[in-house]
């Protein structure tokens, strides 16, 4: 293909978002990261300016205190690490329930698959935080779903869920699944029938076609879902705030408190900058995923 | 095709999958009808709490800011993420492409509370240094979700450009005709459906966002969602479903349009 000159028409339509986007997504990223190195005062905003003049001289007033705190106190450790752990059960959960989903919509007769797909979506164009509260309700102790799971002998005493561990989980899965099912169910619809009847004629059992063509052929799907549900749900506050308790607060809650609550923005800053590391230096460095993330939306 | 035949799995799969992601969603609609069962003893099917909502002007006023909010950003998000998600798709090499991409990957990896925060901290340092903008306020709120959604409609916009065949656009660049021209007639009518559904996106994304907004409003610019989440502490009545079932009313709505409108459009 011939390399393209660029018209004028280009640069600007380049050109608009690209300055747009630095200005208001990479400028706050850098903000934030000096922000970091900032300490606390008590003025408006809370901290001390970063560089000072006095004696004609500019001096650099850093602090490092921020990160200290975040790296040696074990409350944040504590609190990434159930946010890790929270998300990582999230994306398990999601797989469990959205692989078969995604897959008995993806091998639903042709007219079928799009009506099918249309219902998996449309509940999740109300509010989310609509359903997030249908749930409180849903879930309370002698609510309906504790009532269906005494009825069906499935729990044989009341056990309380609502503001507990497993309530945050639920709520998450349910939140987070069409991320996982609509990534996979773009893999697996295109997964082609041919291989499965080609497999299934040479005498394969279903089991064993599972296994050997679509498993692994879907691998792609699992993973972008994964990674689409697995890093946004790491930094999930407002979830684990409305139905958890005071054992589940994650590094969004802390994050959140730090900044609303105690008004330390370095140490917001620093929580941010951290759990931005973290999460995205992998994820950006696989810039492939980006085309796959649109497939999502689209 | 064996694999293909109807297994008990697929509805067994089906039918669970569909109860989980509809029960919040029959809740809501059920309770939005329920009376005041704890103290009037209205019993079921009133309007009871349809009424509370109409005479509740905080959280229409929230309401009514939620969607000038979504009807001022989703445009800006629309153009701007259309000629990115265009010229990622069309432009083989750019200078600086890596590092656009990167840029439009951040707001739908990362978590949400981090881009809310980064927004803050980005206004509190340019007031400090050139005294703008002097307040949180629609303003704030407008730019930050006019950011978080042209990402998504970039995603979409690509999507949809990416695959397809240039040779329409060749042609007519070979035919002379200007490069204006080539995007305006060709290039973005075929990318439509994509730019349209972007939009639709944009908007729903900022009607529905609670933290950022959290964020950026200050106190005077209550969102819905934050008027929501501020009630849910406090432990909101059931005003809630009702507000729930008119938005699915207003979805359905939609969706019954656009359904109805589609084939139309396509024969002019």
């Amino acid at each position: 293909m011939n390399r393209q000159t660029l018209t004028w028409l280009d640069r600007l339509s380049v050109g608009i978002p690209f300055a747009w986007l630095l200005v208001f997504l990479g400028l706050p990223l850098l903000c934030v990261t000096a922000l970091a190195f900032h300490s606390i005062a008590d003025s408006i905003p809370p901290v001390e300016p970063l560089l000072r003049v006095s004696d004609g001289h500019i001096v650099l007033h850093a602090s490092f205190r921020a990160f200290r705190l975040v790296l040696t106190d074990p409350l944040y450790r504590h609190a990434f690490l159930s946010a890790l752990l929270n998300a990582a059960l999230t994306t398990a959960g999601c797989v469990l329930i959205g692989f078969p989903f995604a897959l008995a919509i993806a091998r639903a007769p042709g007219r079928r698959r799009n009506l099918y797909l249309f219902l998996a979506i449309l509940p999740f164009w109300t509010a989310f935080l609509l359903r997030a509260y249908a749930w409180m309700g849903l879930i309370r102790d002698s609510g309906p779903v504790e009532s269906l799971l005494l009825w069906l002998g499935i729990l044989h005493e009341p056990i309380p869920v609502l503001y507990s561990p497993a309530a945050v989980l639920l709520v998450m899965i349910y939140s987070y699944l069409p991320f996982f099912v609509l990534p996979m169910y773009a893999v697996l619809e295109k997964l082609p029938a041919e291989l499965l009847a080609a497999a299934a004629d040479l005498g394969a059992r279903p089991g064993y076609v599972f296994r050997t063509v679509t498993l692994p052929l879907s691998l792609p799907g699992v993973i972008s879902g994964g990674i689409l549900v697995f890093v946004p749900a790491v930094g999930e506050y407002v979830i684990p705030d409305l139905v958890g308790n005071s054992r589940t607060v994650m590094i969004g809650g802390i994050l959140w408190d730090e900044f609303f609550e105690n008004r330390d923005w370095p140490l917001a800053a620093a929580i941010a900058v951290l759990t931005f590391a973290i999460l995205m230096l992998p994820a950006l460095l696989m810039r492939r995923w980006l085309s796959r993330t649109a497939m999502v939306a689209a | 095709m064996t694999p293909l035949t109807r297994r008990p799995w697929q509805t067994v799969a089906l039918c669970l999958g569909f109860a989980f992601f509809y029960a919040p969603i029959a809740w809501i609609i059920l309770f939005s009808f329920s009376g005041d069962l704890a103290s009037s003893g209205e019993g079921w099917l009133s309007l009871h709490w349809y009424r509370a909502l109409f005479d509740n002007q905080e959280l229409q006023q929230a309401a009514y800011r939620s969607l000038m909010l979504a009807l001022l950003s989703s445009p800006i998000a629309t153009v701007l993420g259309s000629l990115a998600g265009i010229a990622l798709a069309r432009t083989e090499r750019f200078p600086g492409k890596l590092l656009l991409i990167a840029l439009l990957a951040i707001p739908i990896f990362a978590p949400e509370i981090l881009i809310g925060f980064s927004f803050l901290m980005l206004f509190a340092a340019a007031q400090a240094t050139t005294g703008w903008p002097q307040e949180k306020g629609l303003l704030t709120l407008v730019i930050s979700h006019a950011t978080l959604g042209s990402s998504i409609v970039a995603a979409v916009v690509f999507a949809r450009v990416a695959g397809r065949d240039r040779s329409l656009e060749d042609a007519a660049r070979d035919l002379g005709a200007r490069p204006l021209r080539v995007l305006m007639t060709i290039t973005v009518p075929l990318a439509a459906p994509g730019i349209l559904s972007g939009w639709l996106l944009a908007l729903t994304l900022s009607f529905d966002d609670v933290i950022t907004s959290s964020f950026l409003a200050g106190p005077e610019n209550t969102t819905l969602p934050m008027a929501i989440f501020s009630g849910l502490h406090v432990g909101l009545d059931p005003q809630i479903n009702a507000i729930g079932t008119l938005m699915l009313a207003g979805i359905a709505a939609v969706v019954a349009v656009s359904f109805v409108a589609a084939p139309r459009a396509r024969t002019p």
